[in-house]
């Protein structure tokens, strides 16, 4: 069964054999090392509706995934769900019909959002199957992760109260 | 306007990407092409020169929806290989695992993919906003399914605690005891959806076709059976390379499996109601004529009703077998690996998933071939569209267009695993 809910919920998303699409499991990986310990890290496919099942609970959930939206291979988003619908456009790589953007966009209508959810998108380079991430998406990965470490350390509570 | 190219760039609510194109030459359909490509082509590479025992792992990989086809496929050919049978009761756990799958697929389709088209929604996200009630309790039944995934697979996106030869650990009865409140809530909520989607419209729309799938002589068959059709196969699934063939097609990077003799047939829930409707529990027959339907229903559209048929006897089986359930001895069997061919045919949600695998004396895999449902249903969904958009031909191209998108997630194609991107293109000039 799934670990205990509540608190803070990292979820790297991402298919393994497709190249840069990888990045979100990879910096979820690193930051599985470096997180605090009440930290829960998960890795995901980006199937939508495991992901609000994945978040049920949380607090605080900070998604990764890898970004399609044409611009330069490893730009960096950091969007916040509460401020900001989720354009659909920018997961159009995935392979799932029901994605990120719409369980996001979903979860807001069923009133299911975490109370603090935020989006990190990587630009991606090449989606083709195989191993391996781009250099420019890697350098974005290792920015991802210091920046996510940076969130865990600001306290919560201002940002939930924002929200709220 | 005589002649029309229709086109939409991006084709919403199937899993994965690809393309269709219809072109209209004075009021006469004269090209329809539904383009997709194959990751599992790329799998079949990766896994030349690895060990029987990774495939049911690696092929997981393909598909973030039914990975325990993949490891079904996978494990069954490796047995059947190295001459290997399961005991009963892990049979039965794959069964279960197998009806989790299946729980969790069809509810996604029904509720969050497909049931817009007939609502007269963009997306689930809209129909949400005025039914959210609804859209709950697609959810909540999708939920039961990946819970049984989550036990019984490790977790829920990509089980790893399928093997060849069994699982790697199995419950005790006491783990599984707290499904059966859920799986009765969910065959409730199945049976409720059986008598929802009937009451949706549906196009007038048949078509005579070869409808493929597994049979077994005492069960709705899942996980293993001979390959049967409407129109006179009955074979082995080790026969299968005799029967289908995979043809390059120029239009698309994907292989389009046809019949030898007869060419476009149809795989999945349709396919499996069709030819197996007596193997279903009492129950689900009963939700089934309670909703009007018979033992024959050829319109595609109807899949969305035959899904939900299909949910109430996964959850019915899943509860059959839990009850029955005792621990069996050993979570796996030995497997000694010899030089042989194996082959796997097992019923993913969306149609019959064919492996075979050639190994060593080693059991280091030679070569594989991995058919997926979606590449077999590829020229039935085109063959829908010859005969479809004529009848609708009338339409304002939006509209036509809509009809076309509907009439294609009928298979609930799953593009992930037969391809990746999907995009529409239907063009009137």
């Amino acid at each position: 069964m799934p670990p205990g809910k509540g608190g803070t919920l990292i979820v790297g998303l991402g298919n393994e054999y497709r190249r840069d699409d990888a990045v979100g499991l990879i910096v979820a990986r690193r930051l599985k090392e470096a997180a605090p310990e009440h930290v829960r890290v998960l890795e995901e496919s980006g199937e939508g509706t495991a992901l609000m099942e994945s978040w049920q609970g949380a607090d605080t959930v900070i998604l990764i995934d890898a970004v399609d939206s044409g611009a330069k291979p490893g730009t960096l988003r950091r969007l916040d769900a509460h401020r900001q619908p989720i354009p659909t456009r920018f997961f159009h790589y995935s392979t799932h019909a029901f994605g990120v953007a719409e369980a996001i966009e979903l979860a807001r209508v069923l009133s299911q959002l975490p109370p603090r959810l935020i989006v990190y998108g990587i630009e991606g380079k090449t989606f083709e199957a195989g191993l391996g991430l781009s250099p420019e998406v890697e350098k974005a990965a290792q920015k991802v992760v210091e920046r996510v470490l940076g969130d865990l350390r600001r306290p919560v509570a201002t940002k939930r109260m924002l929200n709220s | 306007m005589k002649s029309r190219t229709i086109k939409v760039d991006y084709l919403a609510r199937v899993e994965g990407e690809g393309a269709l194109y219809i072109k209209i030459s004075n009021n006469t359909v004269t090209d329809v092409k539904f383009k997709i490509w194959e990751p599992p082509r790329l799998f079949e590479a990766f896994l030349r020169g690895r060990s029987y025992s990774e495939a049911p792992d690696i092929t997981a990989r393909i598909c973030g929806i039914c990975p325990i086809a993949y490891q079904m496929s996978s494990a069954h050919a490796m047995e059947g290989a190295f001459g290997v049978t399961v005991d009963r009761q892990v049979r039965a756990l794959r069964r279960l695992i197998y009806c989790g799958e299946w729980i969790e697929s069809h509810p996604l389709h029904v509720y969050l993919l497909h049931a817009p088209d007939f609502l007269g929604y963009e997306d689930a996200i809209q129909a949400a906003a005025d039914h959210p009630e609804i859209v709950q309790r697609g959810l909540q039944l999708k939920k039961v399914g990946n819970g049984l995934m989550a036990l019984l697979g490790g977790r829920e996106v990509h089980p790893i605690n399928v093997r060849v030869g069994g699982f790697y650990k199995v419950p005790t009865k006491q783990e599984l005891a707290p499904f059966i409140e859920k799986l009765k809530w969910a065959r409730d909520a199945a049976l409720e959806t059986v008598r929802w989607t009937a009451t949706l419209p549906f196009p007038d729309f048949e078509q005579d076709y070869e409808f493929v799938a597994l049979r077994h002589p005492d069960e709705y068959a899942i996980t293993e059976g001979r390959l049967v059709s409407n129109k006179g196969l009955d074979i082995a699934i080790s026969d299968y390379d005799d029967h289908f063939v995979e043809e390059h097609v120029a239009h698309a990077n994907a292989l389009r499996s046809t019949l030898k003799e007869r060419g476009a047939y149809l795989v999945g829930p349709l396919a499996r109601y069709n030819l197996n409707f007596d193997k279903l529990s009492p129950l689900a027959q009963q939700a089934a004529r309670d909703a009007g339907f018979g033992p024959v229903c050829r319109n595609p559209f109807k899949s969305i009703v035959v899904r939900s048929v299909e949910t109430v006897y996964a959850c019915d089986e899943a509860l059959r077998i839990i009850d029955q359930y005792e621990m069996p001895e050993k979570p796996a069997v030995e497997v000694q690996p010899r030089a042989a061919t194996g082959y796997g045919c097992t019923e993913a949600p969306r149609g019959i998933l064919y492996h075979r695998y050639r190994v060593d004396a080693q059991g280091v895999i030679l070569d594989a071939k991995i058919v997926a449902p979606t590449s077999q249903n590829q020229k039935s969904i085109e063959s829908d569209l010859w005969q479809f958009v004529p009848k609708y031909m009338d339409l304002p191209t939006e509209e036509l267009t809509r009809r076309c998108e509907q009439a294609i997630r009928n298979y609930d194609p799953c593009i992930s695993c037969a391809t990746h991107f999907l995009k529409l293109h239907i063009e009137r000039d």
